[in-house]
């Protein structure tokens, strides 16, 4: 077997082990943090999709994150205060149906920004993808009706169907096996003819173009399957938390995600697993240090990005072979 | 007279001062090779982008097989079965030599927006791109990673890329470069038999390979095509060899 192969396997069996572990022991914070790692290395594998398959330097992945968080905040507001959304829509519990929701709407916010934003490249995109995340960050700031720029908080954690979402290992399995499906889904599309294209069009936009494909309408589908990801990310951590407010739109998160990729391995499968597990680690270990643990994950981000480009998983696996 | 293929109609293209082409016209038919020659600087590179849909014109129009393609972006022409070559190969680096093969074949066959499968299983990709291996002589190397090939091997997958397309046209920017005397001699012979599947728009600098394949060679100087002809024509002609061939008569 591979060594990447492998670490695509062992990765999440560590992840999932942790949790077991730690319910074991009573540990029910550790269990949080598992499940924080896995939610978010689900976002991380949502904007990996752009990012490391398309090469589109998005700055702006916490407005679907956000949006995501929101779409779980508003539904199961309106369901505590019974009190229908417009007047129209009740108000749900149901994870279900709020991941749908997320899902969606973050897929329309990608669709409408990324179609403005990938009529530019470079500098300009990165600069557009930040501003339309400002944008979404100072509109729920200023949006009192959801909390504002306290944020909104939610009584109890959300249904599914036949598990009791308040014990905590319930909670992680349930966004343990959504990873688990998206990464499933992420090296089905990696390798698909859809894959193949995105990926030309990364490396050599103008032969993509003379063999008949369109750069644009191939980043503008990823980009949008991306938001999707992000976004259901986005409602599992509100519901983690029991609480979503406007930091999850802000650009620190975006540049979270982008921290995690290339700390695990941009491009790669395992990257944002890698990267989410290390930096939840770090800063499990490293916070009693000091308030500002962030110094020492920037001197890894540094060490990471001089000496060893392909991240963690490039590291142990070494130089990606191509996908056959 | 036999079918004109392709066509340039009075193409005009400014860049501020310059004018990069005024008024070409040219033509390309069934079963030929039509090369175009000029010294650095003639608009050869421009008039290739003109008619690959990189660049729009000025004014003119580009005809493909009765149809005015000039308005029409690039992708549409080359499923329209124009296949073009780089003159600076533009290969997928990160990809193997297959997969950018069957990325050709991929274009040309369509289906791209499919999410599963895996493509390099695809059994009708597949043939058709190690065909077009086959063809250029690169099949032992289709696992290689494309950044690890050499120059000459690029060139040569260049033209692979073309050929997965099936087109019915090629046009080909410096096939040549930097291929050196034994790889280009190769090529040369290659392109002879190509020819017969699809005509060939050749630009290129190495003079040999021209007088040797060209049916028709048109000189390109300022932007402007001042003759066109057979080898023998163009090499008897007086303005080609003043303003072209000249200084080598002289060398």
């Amino acid at each position: 077997m591979r060594a990447e192969t492998l670490l695509n396997l062992s990765l999440p069996a560590l992840l999932l082990a942790t949790a077991l572990i730690a319910h074991w022991l009573d540990e029910p914070y550790i269990i949080t943090l598992a499940t924080r790692a896995a939610i978010l290395a689900l976002a991380a594998v949502g904007l990996n999709l752009a990012l490391g398959l398309g090469g589109l330097v998005s700055l702006g992945h916490a407005a679907f994150f956000g949006i995501g968080g929101y779409a779980m905040g508003i539904l199961a507001f309106h369901a505590q205060t019974f009190t229908p959304l417009w007047g129209l829509i009740e108000g749900t519990k149901s994870m279900p149906v709020i991941w749908l929701v997320a899902v969606v709407a973050a897929a329309l916010a990608a669709l409408v920004i990324g179609a403005l934003s990938l009529r530019t490249s470079g500098v300009y995109f990165i600069m557009i993808t930040l501003a339309f995340g400002q944008m979404l960050f100072y509109f729920a700031i200023s949006w009192p009706t959801y909390g504002g720029e306290d944020g909104l908080s939610i009584y109890l954690r959300n249904d599914f169907p036949g598990v009791n979402t308040l014990l905590p290992l319930n909670y992680f399995l349930i966004c343990f096996s959504l990873l688990a499906v998206v990464l499933v889904l992420f090296d089905r599309l990696a390798k698909s003819p859809f894959g193949l294209a995105l990926q030309a069009a990364r490396q050599t936009p103008a032969r993509a173009e003379a063999v008949g494909l369109t750069p644009y309408r191939l980043r503008l589908v990823a980009f949008v399957i991306s938001g999707a990801i992000t976004g259901l990310a986005g409602a599992l951590f509100a519901d983690l938390n029991r609480f979503v407010s406007p930091n999850m739109l802000s650009w620190h998160m975006s540049g979270e995600l982008i921290i995690l990729i290339v700390l695990g391995g941009l491009a790669r499968l395992s990257g944002p697993v890698a990267g989410a597990m290390l930096f939840i680690t770090l800063e499990y270990f490293l916070e009693g240090l000091s308030t500002y643990w962030h110094v020492y994950l920037g001197a890894i981000l540094l060490g990471v990005v001089l000496f060893a480009r392909g991240g963690l998983i490039g590291l142990v696996a070494g130089r990606e072979v191509a996908h056959d | 007279m036999t079918e004109v293929l392709l066509e340039t109609r009075a193409i005009c293209k400014r860049f501020g001062a310059l004018q990069a082409s005024k008024e070409v016209s040219l033509s390309l038919r069934a079963g030929e090779i039509h090369a175009l020659i000029g010294p650095n600087g003639a608009g050869k590179s421009t008039l290739i982008a003109q008619i690959s849909g990189a660049l729009a014109p000025d004014s003119g129009s580009v005809i493909f097989e009765g149809r005015d393609i000039t308005r029409l972006p690039t992708p549409a022409r080359a499923k329209a079965g124009l296949a073009r070559t780089f003159q600076i190969s533009a290969l997928a680096m990160e990809f193997t030599v297959l997969q950018n093969v069957v990325l050709g074949t991929l274009g040309a066959r369509g289906g791209v927006y499919r999410f599963f499968g895996n493509v390099m299983r695809d059994k009708a990709l597949l043939d058709r791109a190690e065909d077009a291996l086959d063809q250029v002589g690169l099949s032992e190397f289709r696992n290689f990673v494309t950044a690890e090939l050499s120059h000459g091997q690029r060139r040569q997958l260049e033209v692979a890329v073309a050929l997965s397309l099936q087109p019915r046209v090629f046009v080909m920017d410096e096939p040549m470069a930097g291929l050196g005397a034994e790889g280009s001699h190769r090529l040369t012979g290659f392109l002879d038999g190509l020819r017969q599947r699809a005509p060939i728009l050749l630009v290129e600098h190495d003079m040999d390979a021209v007088f040797a394949l060209a049916d028709r060679i048109s000189v390109l100087v300022y932007g402007e095509v001042i003759a066109t002809g057979t080898a023998a024509e163009i090499r008897a002609n007086p303005e080609v060899r003043e303003a072209y061939l000249g200084e080598e008569d002289a060398a």
